[in-house]
């Protein structure tokens, strides 16, 4: 998991002069605020929300359907149905879950643009919005995994998912062995962000 | 799309965005803690869409538009937020001559994020 527990830098630009993007953001905020359109508050709130959305929320779900086999179903047949039943808040978002098993693994991108599971995982990290990862992955998944220090057997098959602004993926990583008395809360802690990207197992 | 295709005159060119497949170096593991400007201009974004203004395709297009040399130059959310900007003023929300008096306001108040953001308040 090399990429779980990273250090998230700021870049260096955070604390610096102000930049044309930031006065562009205060602008558009504070002119829509003065025509009634949205509230500080509204703006607020929906920043909050988007920071309150992490890849706990996904571990929740992937927990539930290690250990609940009619979820797991539910999970695989309608995914935004089953994340709903569990509180979680999908708007219009068509979510597929996609199963690691012994012999297939599956990875998501968005070749196009930075397409994520974004309710279940919060904001993508920027390596999965870079040119090298969207360029690569569906052409030498197995070389990419290598660079996140995953090795697959060559007889297991790679399934790469490429995301769309409708339609986004999330991963069912293998249940790891020795896990079989863990609780489903500390089954939730076993999982990660890259493993339901699919560029680690776990 | 294959590279291979790519030769292929039969084929339309391929769109600079659609990057699946091309030649590309290492990944680098890159990543950073968004700063509360850029979770603003998600919040925006994202408020504009509920709200009717336009849709992630409208926001897709405009950030199409800007090219391969934006996608190099500019971080993720510096072309957001000129996508945000693009989309309300299309759609009738904004116009430029008061995005341009207001930013010049901003300017005028402070040096950093902090020193000119910290007045919004409800309107």
């Amino acid at each position: 998991m090399p990429h779980d527990h990273a250090p998230h830098p700021y870049r260096p630009d955070q604390d610096g002069p102000l930049t044309e993007a930031q006065v562009t953001e205060i602008a558009i905020r504070e002119l829509l605020i003065e025509k009634g359109i949205t509230t500080a508050s509204e703006v607020t709130a929906e920043v909050e929300a988007m920071d309150a959305r992490s890849p706990a929320q996904g571990a929740r779900v992937i927990a539930r359907a290690w250990t609940d086999a009619d979820f797991k179903a539910r999970l695989l047949a309608d995914g935004t149905a089953a994340c709903e039943e569990l509180g979680i808040e999908m708007g219009t978002l068509k979510l597929v879950a996609l199963e690691n098993t012994e012999t297939t693994h599956n990875v998501i991108v968005c070749t196009l643009c930075s397409c994520y599971p974004r309710n279940l995982l919060g904001l993508p990290p920027d390596w999965y919005k870079s040119r090298a990862y969207r360029s690569r992955t569906v052409k030498e998944p197995r070389a990419v995994l290598r660079e996140f220090g995953t090795r697959l057997p060559d007889k297991m098959a790679v399934r790469v998912h490429d995301s769309t602004a409708d339609m986004r993926y999330l991963v069912i990583p293998s249940r790891p062995e020795g896990s079989d008395t863990l609780t489903e809360d500390a089954l939730a802690a076993l999982v990660t962000r890259d493993g339901m990207i699919g560029v680690t197992q776990l | 799309m294959s590279t291979e295709d790519q030769n292929d005159p039969t084929r339309p060119p391929k769109a600079w965005f659609d990057m699946g497949g091309d030649l590309a170096g290492a990944v680098v593991p890159e990543e950073h803690d968004y700063a509360l400007w850029e979770k603003r201009v998600d919040a925006l974004v994202m408020l504009s869409q509920k709200k009717g203004f336009f849709t992630v395709d409208g926001l897709r297009r405009a950030l199409e538009d800007m090219g391969p040399d934006a996608f190099e130059r500019l971080s993720y959310y510096e072309r957001w937020v000129a996508a945000l900007r693009r989309n309300l003023v299309e759609a009738g929300v904004l116009t430029p001559e008061e995005l341009a008096t207001r930013m010049e306001e901003i300017r005028a108040r402070g040096a950093t994020y902090g020193d000119v953001s910290a007045g919004a308040t409800d309107g």
